[in-house]
């Protein structure tokens, strides 16, 4: 038996431990704001944050979580008010939306490392989450805002 | 051309390639049961709409009914349907949005409602070729203003004034004589009683007066849960007893299964079952591909199963695919004369007797969607009655087949649209929805169908693959007497009819032969090419190579002869005029040619707002150049300046796009914006990287790391977007499409401004590593 700690509450699992986090979480506990992607670490649609870092669910495996803490998209604020969703809904930030609870845990994850990224940083920090709708500039413009106080 | 002579219904790509018109009787007779208001397009009189559109000849047609569109609730919470899907365009705020303004209704008291499909209640559903704010514009309009117009006579009723009186602002109705005043919840009981007033009696609000189009103050509906997460895409339904499955598909198109083995997959824990798919010939137009499915408690066992299975196929007609060969076939093709599909002046002699001959021949691989919602359905089927909740682009089509492939009666089936995670046309598309109808059937419980990336990228329908040949002949002064485009490339008529090859009208009208350029001599020819995968529509379709081709010609043309090159785009689009190609029965996006002709005057305009806004020919650092491009597609006119850098080792980044876009009339051009931003970067992905190629009748990618999208260190660092002002009576056009064509040539002319190296052949990969 596995026991996790998801978004402050303590699940158990007693699966496959080699089981993907992203499909425990959509499939398993019904946490469906971690999106699929691409399932490769390839792009960040499934980004999570284990502790303070910023992890991909898809090659995560619910035993290498296992007594640790994991934060998803529901649990990023208690009303979705976390600094990083406000600039993002003041930057009018999403076309279709899919990709960004990956993006949004990739920047809050960002901003804790580093309250101020510069333009260079923040390219660099999010080029791990693919957006195929191409909303980069706003998302860039959008952790500017976060990091500056929305 | 064979399909047009098929008289069989391809519903979803007739709708393309066809103007057909559906019965009104059906219509009527449907809606007899609702006792609703309907009016098909064609019926409103010219007085009614400033212009026609081609709404009325899509399946279905049009529906302007207040009751079918718009309720209002005694506490006063007006509910709008969102009849057409949403996949990132905005469109499920912006059409529930000019309803909203036409009645007077209060934005922040608005809720959307999605419509399941159901296209006889609704009308046409079809979200693609960029057609929803242009047909809809002015019947949304319309079904506000009824609304409006009812709640104004229950309010003079109750107070026993005329109905001239009183006027309805802000959610509410004013008698201003008296000052009186009722709400729309107080309001709704009476109003749901007064007669659905006639079109021609609707008095639309003069646009000065609107609060919210044309603003873009307003953001998506779906915004607030899109950043906590709430926002349910096709993947996120969960139904209590739900199964997950995945599917293995023939790795080549037209391939069967031969044999498979499931004991290995059975052993993973979390697996319940492996059973076969049904799968249909080749060409299946939007049928299963068939395959082995593994039946699991969550989407990871089902994975685990499916690499654990022994498959055996047989690849079929297509098993010898490979793109090397397919290339020099195509460009062989081009190199000899083939069907004339435009022709005015003698071209032949023309070149013949020209100064200097400018030859380009450009190729643009296959190119996958990959959406970042792959495919992904949920199907619930029980005895006769199906539900399916999909992301799809149609949802009146995927009832229909879903009718079709369970054999049921298309009134037993229910399809929920959920939010669409990219759509950029794959899921105009709906074989996942079928498949998950098919297997929830066989199981007797609901199943989710996942595809994962690699599907989609193994299986699915394809961008065609192209040559385009273009000669241009000059004159000793450098004018451009003659003009031969060659377009060879396997149609998307081939998913649907064996045998096709040659183009379809639909793609022969994206920019070959509505060339726009003022030459006397000219000839578009069409040389065979015959499919050997399932090929698809793409965001732009073929307007991505013929785009590509022609503006890149222009800039060699300017090469030549040594001249600037937007110079030589005005000269060559000519004098402002309405261009009129000798081409039977030319296809125009499905719209009149009176409201909306090729019009040159709004072309020059573009080139000329960007390149003021954009600062054509400024100066920029070493290493750096400026290209241009501009092109017409789905009846709206886009310029796109890209600056290009390229460093000594050949990399390439792009420091600043300017695109100018007239789409007349608009509803946000906050998210017209948005479409030209992420166009740039879909555009710039494609220049860059996009190739799928094929070995053996196999796909050779596989996900993000060798089917390469753009990703933030490499995007634009900034895309300005300049927006025509409409006049008063412009029509709407396209705007999810059209920026995208642009991109790639612009791209491309401005490298060669920075390198001298002139691209013809897409992706850019490794050529610029010298
Ligand atoms: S789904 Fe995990 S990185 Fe793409
Ligand atoms: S908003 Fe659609 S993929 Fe990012």
């Amino acid at each position: 038996m596995i026991k996790v700690k998801i978004n402050g509450q303590e699940q158990s699992w007693d699966g496959d431990p080699d089981l993907p986090l992203l499909w425990f979480l959509r499939d398993e506990a019904g946490l469906t704001g971690t999106k699929y992607g691409c399932g490769q670490a390839l792009c960040g649609a499934c980004t999570v944050i284990v502790d303070k870092e910023a992890v991909r669910a898809c090659i995560t495996s619910v035993n290498d979580v296992a007594g640790r803490e994991v934060t998803t998209i529901e649990g990023l604020h208690p009303n979705g008010d976390h600094p990083v969703q406000k600039a993002w809904r003041q930057v009018n930030v999403p076309q279709c939306g899919f990709c960004q609870a990956g993006q949004i845990m990739q920047a809050a994850a960002l901003l804790m490392d580093n309250p101020k990224p510069s333009h260079d940083q923040i390219r660099e920090a999010m080029s791990g989450n693919i957006c195929r709708c191409g909303c980069y500039q706003r998302i860039e413009n959008a952790i500017h805002l976060a990091s500056t106080g929305v | 051309m064979n399909f047009i002579d098929n008289p069989r219904k391809l519903r979803g790509f007739e709708k393309h390639i066809r103007v057909e018109k559906v019965s009104r009787r059906s219509i009527l007779k449907g809606l007899g049961v609702t006792g609703g208001f309907v009016l098909a397009a064609p019926v409103m009189s010219r007085q009614a709409l400033a212009y026609e559109t081609g709404a009325g000849k899509m399946p279905h047609g049009v529906v302007v009914d207040p009751r079918v569109f718009v309720s209002v609730a005694s506490d006063g919470i007006v509910t709008i349907v969102g009849h057409r899907s949403e996949m990132g365009t905005g469109v499920r705020t912006s059409l529930p949005l000019i309803v909203a303004e036409e009645m007077e209704a209060d934005w922040s008291r608005v809720k959307v409602q999605q419509a399941h499909g159901d296209e006889v209640k609704f009308g046409n559903q079809d979200t693609d070729g960029s057609r929803s704010t242009r047909h809809y514009l002015i019947p949304m309009r319309q079904i506000g203003a009824s609304a409006r117009t009812m709640l104004e006579q229950a309010a003079a009723k109750r107070w026993g004034v005329p109905a001239t009186e009183v006027k309805a602002v802000n959610h509410e109705v004013v008698h201003s004589a008296s000052g009186r005043k009722l709400g729309f919840g107080e309001l709704a009981a009476d109003a749901a009683k007064e007669s659905v007033p006639s079109i021609e009696s609707l008095k639309l609000k003069d646009p000065k007066d609107f609060r919210y189009l044309g603003k873009g103050a307003i953001g998506l509906v779906d915004l607030h849960d899109i950043t906590t997460g709430k926002a349910r895409y096709g993947a996120d339904v969960r139904l209590p007893g739900m199964k997950y499955a995945v599917i293995a598909r023939p790795p080549v198109t037209g391939g069967k299964l031969v044999k498979f083995e499931p004991e290995e997959a059975l052993k993973v824990p979390g697996v319940e079952k492996v059973m076969q798919v049904q799968g249909w010939p080749w060409p299946s137009k939007f049928q299963p591909l068939g395959g082995v499915a593994v039946i699991a408690r969550n989407t990871g066992a089902a994975i685990k199963g499916r690499d654990a299975l022994k498959l055996v196929w047989d690849d079929g007609p297509n098993g010898k695919y490979d793109s090397v060969a397919y290339r020099k076939e195509l460009e062989e093709a081009s190199r000899k004369p083939g069907l004339v599909l435009r022709k005015e002046g003698d071209a032949d002699a023309a070149l013949k007797g020209a100064d200097k001959v400018i030859v380009g021949e450009y190729y643009i691989p296959h190119l996958a969607h990959v959406s970042m919602e792959p495919p992904v359905a949920v199907a619930n089927v029980k005895g006769d009655k199906a539900e399916i909740w999909a992301p799809v682009q149609s949802p009146g089509g995927t009832r229909e087949d879903v009718a079709k492939t369970l054999g049921i009666p298309e009134g037993n089936v229910t399809v929920n649209v959920t939010l669409l995670g990219g759509g950029f046309g794959r899921k105009s598309k709906c074989d996942f929805a079928l498949e998950a109808a098919l297997l929830s059937k066989e199981l007797g419980a609901p199943v989710k169908v996942q595809w994962t990336r690699e599907d989609d990228i193994h299986n699915g329908f394809l961008h065609t693959v192209s040559v385009e040949r273009i000669e241009a002949g000059l004159d000793k002064s450098g004018k451009v007497i003659a003009w031969r485009h060659r377009s060879v490339a396997p149609s998307i008529a081939s998913t649907f009819a064996a045998g096709t090859v040659h183009q379809a009208p639909f793609e022969i009208g994206m920019g070959l032969v509505d060339m726009p350029f003022e030459i006397a001599n000219i000839s578009c020819e069409n040389p065979e090419a015959a499919a050997h995968t399932r090929i698809g529509w793409f965001r732009s379709v073929s307007n991505i190579p013929r785009a590509f081709a022609v503006q890149s010609i222009v800039g060699e043309i300017a090469q030549a002869t040594g001249r600037d090159q937007k110079d030589m785009l005005l000269e060559l689009i000519g004098s402002p005029r309405i261009v009129k190609p000798n081409v039977k029965d030319l296809w125009n996006y499905g719209e009149p040619q009176d409201s909306y002709p090729i019009d040159t005057a709004r072309l020059r305009k573009v080139v000329e707002l960007v390149a003021e806004k954009g600062e054509w020919g400024r100066k920029v650092p070493k290493g750096h150049g400026l290209g241009i491009a501009v092109h017409r597609s789905f009846v709206s006119y886009i310029a796109t300046i890209v600056e290009v850098a390229v460093d000594d080792k050949g990399k390439l980044t792009v420091p600043r796009v300017d695109t100018a876009i007239d789409c007349g009339a608009y509803v946000n051009p906050e998210r017209i914006a948005s479409q030209i931003e992420g166009a740039a970067i879909m555009g710039l992905s494609l220049a860059k990287y996009g190739e799928i190629t094929f070995k053996d009748g196999k796909v050779q990618q596989k996900n993000f790391d060798d089917f390469q999208v753009v990703r933030m260190d490499d995007s634009p660092v900034v895309t300005n977007v300049y927006i025509v002002p409409p006049g008063p009576d412009t029509p709407p056009s396209g705007v999810g499409e059209p920026g995208v064509p642009p991109f790639a040539p612009a791209l491309i002319n401005a490298i060669f401004a920075a390198t001298g190296k002139r691209i013809r052949s897409l992706p850019i990969g490794k050529q610029l590593e010298a």
